[in-house]
């Protein structure tokens, strides 16, 4: 542009957006932030500076709880990064391979638990795992493995893996269709050349087309961490704010949530509420840090 | 393709493998739909059987009806993801388009402002939409639930659509301009239409998600008149849990609407996902 004239097109075009955006997102994350360091005193509201902070990891009754969730969160994205992740890739291996019958009616049906609601999962499986209804104990006793079963999501030692495999169960979709993506993207030719110098089948898998798609799997990896972190909806709707039994099933959704509504005797405390969600904040912003700079830009990419 | 790669044997441990993994994931899906069509008896003895003229019985469904506002709710759940699909795909469009169009100052920055919601989680910041929403009166109205959702889905909107606009013939556009077509013409005439796969895409990411959202309608839109499906299923599920009959009729409900539009927009979503409009 030559002329210095304004052009209010952009403007225009940005608006809605930008302000949208920025008023709804953007600004409520950095006021929730800035609330984290107020603490409500006899109606006022006063600055307190990190004290709530110190609360949360310090003080016994709110430390004890807020490890919990975090340890319990942890627990959780690694059962995914474990199961989830592994089963994706493997039912992408397959779905990829060439000439395969039915493969778009596999991949449709596989996707299908992806799509239903928290809310439908949970109680779906809660009613499967019911010790009242049976079919678990039903079918477990149909191949002779009865003795196995036990009331998973009500044990203590249990509930939260049981919750994790039903997450993973949920959204192993999501890791098969991006992982699938990133293998048909493989050329011919790399993979027929690795054939003349006798690299096929199961070889060919390790050798040739991982080590292609591993961007896929940081990215998959980055995306699962953020949403395990940031995850309320399956152990609310199972096992209900309380995350019981006795918080065995409380992550940081869950402990958020609680903080700041309240749930039965307890008073809601928006203040403490921001800290877990700052706390939250800072997990997150950490692991997409790490990923960012500490594993995308040291991954090899090979241009295909 | 040779023979190297495939061998009969492989075939049919693939086929296992899928067929496998295919009954593990309808599973569920199946058991709780064909038992909300039985009788508490039949759920109860023989849970696995289909349904039969012996055992077969509407009684949940009737209930549900009776004692749950499901069109209601429907009805709400409806109304917030279409207005929110609106928008996201509007005001993402627009903002996708003078970020891939027009070089001006500040472009790259605004770029990274508006992909930074992408990775970060709207629900951080709860506490301060609430205290927002419940300023500015918005509380308990779907507007809460459609401006927020709207938030959340400019992001990602913005990155895939901007990345397909920049594709769009330079050619055209400035055949348009000399035709002397403003620029709010050639936006809403010429490059619309041609990026309309991708705006079928984001439509399609960011439909699932906003259906079936817990989070925001139970804090921001708890009230009876504004409940969506899945809260809705939720809190009813909650009251009527000693009533097999109700709980497994209620999932069948909340399941069906999904199931139907995934049917309609499975090959959208698939091949939105495998173009590589998340690369």
């Amino acid at each position: 542009m030559q002329t210095r004239r304004i052009r209010w097109h952009i403007g225009v075009f940005l608006a809605p957006a930008v302000i949208v955006y920025t008023a709804v997102m953007i600004f409520p994350l950095f006021n929730t932030l800035r609330l984290a360091l107020y603490s409500k005193v006899e109606q006022e509201r006063i600055f307190v500076g990190l004290e709530n902070f110190r609360t949360l990891f310090f003080d016994p009754i709110w430390a004890e709880q807020f490890w919990n969730a975090l340890g319990n969160n942890f627990w959780f994205f690694i059962i995914h990064m474990l199961v989830q992740n592994p089963i994706g890739i493997a039912l992408a291996a397959i779905l990829s391979h060439p000439r395969l019958r039915f493969a778009a009616l596999y991949r449709s049906a596989i996707f299908i638990p992806t799509i239903l609601s928290f809310v439908i999962v949970g109680f779906a499986w809660k009613l499967i795992l019911s010790p009242i209804w049976g079919i678990a104990p039903g079918m477990l006793d149909a191949v002779g493995l009865k003795f196995l079963f036990a009331p998973w999501l009500g044990k203590e030692e249990y509930a939260l893996t049981t919750l994790a495999l039903i997450s993973v169960w949920q959204f192993v979709g999501i890791p098969m269709m991006l992982i699938y993506a990133a293998l048909l993207s493989i050329p011919e030719e790399i993979l027929e050349a690795g054939e003349i110098d006798g690299i096929t089948g199961a070889s060919a898998f390790w050798k040739i087309k991982l080590p292609l798609i591993l961007p896929s799997i940081g990215i998959i990896s980055i995306l699962t961490f953020v949403g395990n972190f940031n995850a309320f909806d399956l152990i609310y709707a199972a096992q209900g704010a309380l995350a019981g039994p006795d918080f065995s099933t409380d992550i940081l959704g869950t402990f958020m949530y609680r903080t700041f509504f309240g749930f039965q005797l307890q008073l809601g405390d928006p203040h403490m509420g921001s800290a877990i969600a700052g706390a939250m904040f800072a997990i997150i912003l950490v692991g997409v840090c790490i990923y960012l700079f500490g594993i995308q830009t040291r991954m090899r990419r090979y241009q295909l | 393709m040779n023979k190297a790669r495939t061998n009969p044997f492989n075939k049919t441990a693939m086929h296992g493998a899928l067929i496998i993994y295919t009954l593990i994931a309808l599973f569920p899906v199946f058991v709780i739909l064909i038992n909300s069509f039985k009788t508490r008896k039949a759920i109860f003895r023989e849970p696995l059987a289909m349904p039969d003229s012996e055992s077969f019985s509407m009684i949940g469904y009737q209930t549900v009806m009776k004692q749950g506002d499901f069109f209601l709710y429907f009805q709400n759940s409806m109304i917030v993801t279409v207005a929110s699909l609106f928008f996201v795909l509007l005001f993402g469009a627009m903002a996708a388009f003078a970020l891939a169009e027009y070089r001006f100052r500040g472009n790259l920055w605004m770029g990274l402002y508006l992909a930074l919601g992408i990775m970060i989680p709207i629900r951080i910041g709860t506490v301060a939409i609430l205290e927002m929403m419940v300023a500015t009166g918005l509380v308990n109205t779907l507007w809460a639930l459609i401006l927020v959702y709207t938030a959340q889905g400019l992001p990602l909107a913005v990155f895939i659509l901007s990345e397909f606009m920049r594709q769009v013939s330079e050619d055209l556009k400035n055949a348009g301009r000399v035709d002397g077509l403003s620029e709010y013409t050639i936006f809403f005439r010429l490059v619309l239409p041609l990026v309309r796969p991708a705006m079928a895409t984001v439509a399609v990411f960011n439909m699932i998600p906003i259906w079936n959202d817990l989070w925001f309608p139970l804090i921001l839109a708890p009230a009876e008149e504004t409940k969506t499906l899945t809260l809705g299923s939720q809190v009813f599920i909650g009251q009527f849990v000693t009533d097999w009959n109700a709980v497994l009729s209620a999932l069948s409900m909340a399941i069906l609407p999904v199931l139907v539009l995934y049917v309609i927009f499975s090959r959208q979503l698939i091949r939105g996902i495998t173009s590589g409009a998340v690369k």
